[in-house]
C-alpha cells in the first residue's frame, strides 16, 4: 500500500465490463515525506475521496478485491482518506 | 518477506471496511546492516510494532489474506508479521 494525492477525476463512458459505476480518480503517488514519487495513475475510488485529498491506495490484484464484484480490471484502488501521517524520524 | 524499519503510522477515519481496526504503519525496507534500501510503503500491523522497530513484512496478498482471516475479499497487500530482535549478516562484499 502507498500514499497518494487526488489531483483529478477521470470520466470514461465506455469501460470494461464490471467497471460500470466505478469512480475513477487521478492520483499522484507520494513518499512518506509527501513528495511526489513516480508517474500519475488512475485509481478506482472506494471511499468517496475528492480532489486534493491525501489518500492511501492498494495496488495489483488486491486493488480489485476492494470492489464488488472483485473480478474487475483495476490495479490501483483508493482504500482510505488520510487524516495524518506521523513519521517523526522523517521530519526535516 | 522483507526486512523493514517502522518509521511511523498513518491515521485515517474514512477507509475501506476491511481496514477498520487495523493499525497502518509506514515501513522502510532495510538491508542486513540496517541501512535504508528503496522506497517506503504502508503495511497493516498485527504485532504491535512501534516506530524504530525492525520488522518482517509479508508483501504477498494471498498469504496476508490467510493470516488476517477476514474472508477472501481483502484489499490488503502488506502485513507486518514479526518484530526482529537481531540480524546476523556478513559484512558488505562477503555476502554470497
Amino acid at each position: 500500500m502507498y500514499l497518494g494525492r487526488v489531483i483529478g477525476t477521470v470520466v470514461a463512458s465506455r469501460k470494461a465490463q464490471g467497471l460500470a459505476g466505478v469512480k475513477l480518480l487521478l492520483v499522484q503517488p507520494l513518499d512518506d515525506r509527501l513528495q511526489p514519487t513516480g508517474p500519475i495513475q488512475a485509481a478506482a475510488d472506494t471511499v468517496q475521496a475528492g480532489p486534493e485529498d491525501l489518500v492511501y491506495l492498494v495496488g495489483s490484484r488486491e486493488a480489485a478485491l476492494a470492489l464488488e464484484p472483485s473480478f474487475v480490471p483495476v490495479d490501483a484502488a483508493i482504500v482510505g482518506i488520510v487524516d495524518q501521517v506521523h513519521t517523526p524520524e522523517r521530519a526535516p | 518477506m522483507r526486512l523493514c524499519r517502522v518509521v511511523g503510522n498513518v491515521v485515517a477515519t474514512v477507509k475501506h471496511p476491511k481496514y477498520h481496526g487495523q493499525p497502518l504503519m509506514v515501513v522502510q525496507p532495510i538491508d542486513g546492516g540496517g541501512r535504508d534500501v528503496g522506497a517506503s510503503f504502508l503495511a497493516v500491523d498485527r504485532v504491535q510494532a512501534g516506530p524504530g522497530d525492525h520488522v518482517l513484512v509479508l508483501t504477498e496478498g494471498t498469504g496476508v489474506r490467510q493470516i488476517l482471516e477476514l474472508g477472501t475479499q481483502v484489499p490488503i497487500r502488506s502485513l507486518i508479521v514479526g518484530i526482529v530482535d537481531h540480524v546476523d549478516a556478513a559484512p558488505e562484499g562477503e555476502q554470497s
